[in-house]
């Protein structure tokens, strides 16, 4: 079979996993849906009346071949804190997750990369010291913390960043919907008012949402960079006389890229779970703001389906991951 | 004859001294240590954790309050030394939970091998593909919102990562020559394991535990932050960063300012400790050269 295909056939059982993990942690736990549903003052009738209506009081294999059934036909449950089915709710407030997401990775990468290149270069120098204490400390800190610090600082005090409201001025209207995300839109429609709003809206979250990411991104950059630099090649590519940029960006970097890209789809599930924390504490209308939402509503639906998001796009970006560290270096497609 | 793996196994002054020499891991020593001290002392304090009126409302870090005062006139360094009391225990039991688990699971698939080992860490893949945060929230939302369902979930996520390091051990030391001798007298497997193949596993367990310590504190305050852990008025750091979030951008920036830096120091001290401690251990588990 060839490689992409072993590799789509691999993720089938993982996928089938994650859903049974998600069943048994919403059926199987001591919790009671039932009776968080009809609330903890709630007469026993009622909770059994809820059971019923729920399908709890079937019998567990037939309630999950039900959940696959509705998964399957593209049913994540029902949000009756807004009174919408989740899938709606989701459709909503994706395009605001994945411009969050996408921009910290991206800040990420820029300031991890460099970072860790820089570290690995000048190894043992005090800049080397200095990097490596900043991914420490970035790392350790807490993401809910670090975004009411900056709102704190930047828009209390210094009055830098725009309202931590939302993705752009509430007197501005949203760019044309192209692709969902506000800053490409705006890009595309040529409408600058909006990109500039847009832009000040994502940049402040998407800093705090980076900050672990870059840190353990710098960290491993580093140390692959350390693994390649003294190999031979590097030798000889020097003694050949190239510029050190070259040798570093086309010889080393690229070596040590398989590394790197294996982090950044490791980081992309982190990078899920902090949107949680740091949509709800700028208000970003994304899932993550959402779904802490549904959590103090006792709606729990919304928090499941997230999490079998989450795990789905883990899967897929680190299929993704691997394909392309195919590409870079196919010796990895033997393994 | 059991190979001496670690340095923690043979000679434990050795490696208490080395630790002390690493500069890295006594910072995090200091920071722990600090934090349990702090957890120590409350009862000493003049003011209760709970106390309402204990100065007055929302004052500045001053003499008589030196983290200032709340919304509701209660001590912010009693109740961040109490929130460090919580915060301990709970990453103790949540890392407890991991470990319980964790290790005997992974070591077993490990050295029994075979069919059991491999559904055992096809398992673990699985629920290593959650983000840890995101599972936690599933988990405590499941069994409903308090201290005890974040620490259990805190638990629960740690699992895996126990039994994976617990399986690449096992996997290489039950090659090893003393577990042929093992076998050899006769032993009960079971005997080799628990005797032999777990206290030389001993050394990368023991790193993880201290820097699942960290993870342990962050999602835990991460998830009372968001309203599925700790609960109001409970002196945790969540709960007060999340207490004081409201006072933000009117500019009463201690109630949240101290309770974070507690999360963040404590944190990076079991990090700090936890990378000087694998350096001490096992220098070739090190990730940085």
């Amino acid at each position: 079979m060839p490689y992409i295909a072993r590799r789509i056939a691999a993720m089938i059982p993982a996928l089938l996993g994650v859903i049974v993990c998600i069943f048994l942690i919403t059926r199987v736990l001591p919790g009671d849906p039932a009776r968080t549903f009809a609330g903890e003052q709630a007469a026993p009738s009622v909770v059994e009346q809820v059971r019923r209506e729920m399908g709890l009081d079937r019998p567990i294999w037939e309630q999950f071949f039900r959940y696959v059934g509705d998964l399957l036909r593209g049913d994540l449950g029902f949000s009756w804190h807004t009174g919408r089915t989740v899938v709606e709710e989701f459709a909503t407030r994706l395009p605001a997750t994945i411009e969050l997401s996408l921009a910290a990775l991206v800040l990420a990468l820029l300031i991890g990369v460099p970072i860790g290149i820089i570290s690995a270069t000048r190894r043992d120098r005090p800049i080397d010291h200095v990097s490596r204490v900043l991914s420490l400390v970035g790392a350790s800190m807490p993401l809910f913390w670090l975004g009411l610090m900056v709102i704190y600082l930047f828009y209390g005090q210094l009055g830098w960043q725009p309202a931590p409201l939302g993705r752009i001025d509430s007197g501005l209207n949203p760019p044309t919907s192209i692709t969902g995300l506000y800053v490409v839109d705006s890009l595309l429609t040529g409408d600058l008012a909006a990109l500039r709003s847009s832009l000040a809206h994502l940049i402040w979250p998407a800093m705090v949402l980076a900050t672990g990411s870059t840190a353990i991104i710098a960290r491993m950059t580093r140390s692959a960079m350390l693994e390649v630099i003294d190999q031979d090649y590097i030798r000889t590519a020097r003694s050949k006389g190239l510029p050190p940029l070259t040798v570093i960006g086309k010889h080393a970097l690229k070596n040590a890229a398989p590394v790197t890209m294996t982090v950044v789809g490791l980081q992309f599930g982190q990078l899920l779970g902090g949107a949680v924390i740091t949509e709800t504490i700028f208000t970003w209308p994304g899932l993550g703001s959402y779904v802490t939402d549904a959590v103090l509503a006792t709606d729990y639906a919304p928090v499941q389906a997230f999490t079998l998001l989450a795990a789905v796009v883990y899967l897929v970006v680190n299929l993704l991951v691997d394909l392309f560290n195919g590409v870079l270096d196919p010796r990895t497609t033997h393994a | 004859m059991p190979e001496p793996t670690t340095l923690a196994r043979t000679r434990p002054t050795t490696a208490w001294r080395l630790l002390l020499r690493n500069r890295i891991a006594v910072v995090g020593l200091v920071f722990v240590a600090l934090w349990t001290l702090g957890a120590l002392v409350v009862p000493l304090s003049p003011y209760g954790a709970a106390e309402t009126g204990a100065g007055p409302l929302l004052s500045p870090p001053g003499a008589d309050h030196l983290f200032g005062t709340d919304n509701f006139g209660r001590d912010i360094l009693t109740r961040v030394l109490a929130g460090g009391r919580v915060s301990l225990w709970t990453g103790l039991l949540a890392v407890g939970i991991s470990l319980v688990i964790g290790v005997p699971l992974g070591g077993l698939a490990g050295f029994l091998g075979g069919r059991f080992g491999n559904v055992v860490m096809r398992v673990m893949d699985v629920l290593l593909a959650f983000p840890p945060l995101v599972l936690a929230m599933a988990i405590a939302a499941s069994l409903g919102a308090g201290m005890t369902s974040a620490m259990v979930a805190v638990g629960i996520v740690g699992i895996p990562e126990f039994a994976r390091i617990m399986y690449s051990q096992t996997v290489s030391l039950r090659e090893r020559d003393f577990v042929d001798a093992g076998h050899a007298i006769g032993l009960p497997r079971m005997t080799i394991f628990a005797r032999h193949v777990v206290p030389n596993a001993f050394a990368p367990i023991l790193v993880r535990a201290t820097l699942g310590m960290g993870y342990a504190i962050l999602t835990a305050a991460s998830l009372s932050f968001i309203g599925l852990g700790a609960q109001p008025p409970l002196a945790e750091w969540g709960v007060m960063i999340s207490d004081g979030r409201g006072y933000i951008i009117s500019g009463e920036w201690w109630m949240t300012t101290f309770p974070g830096i507690a999360i963040a120091t404590s944190i990076l001290g079991f990090n700090l400790l936890g990378d000087g401690l694998r350096d001490v251990l096992d220098p070739r588990l090190r990730t940085s050269r």
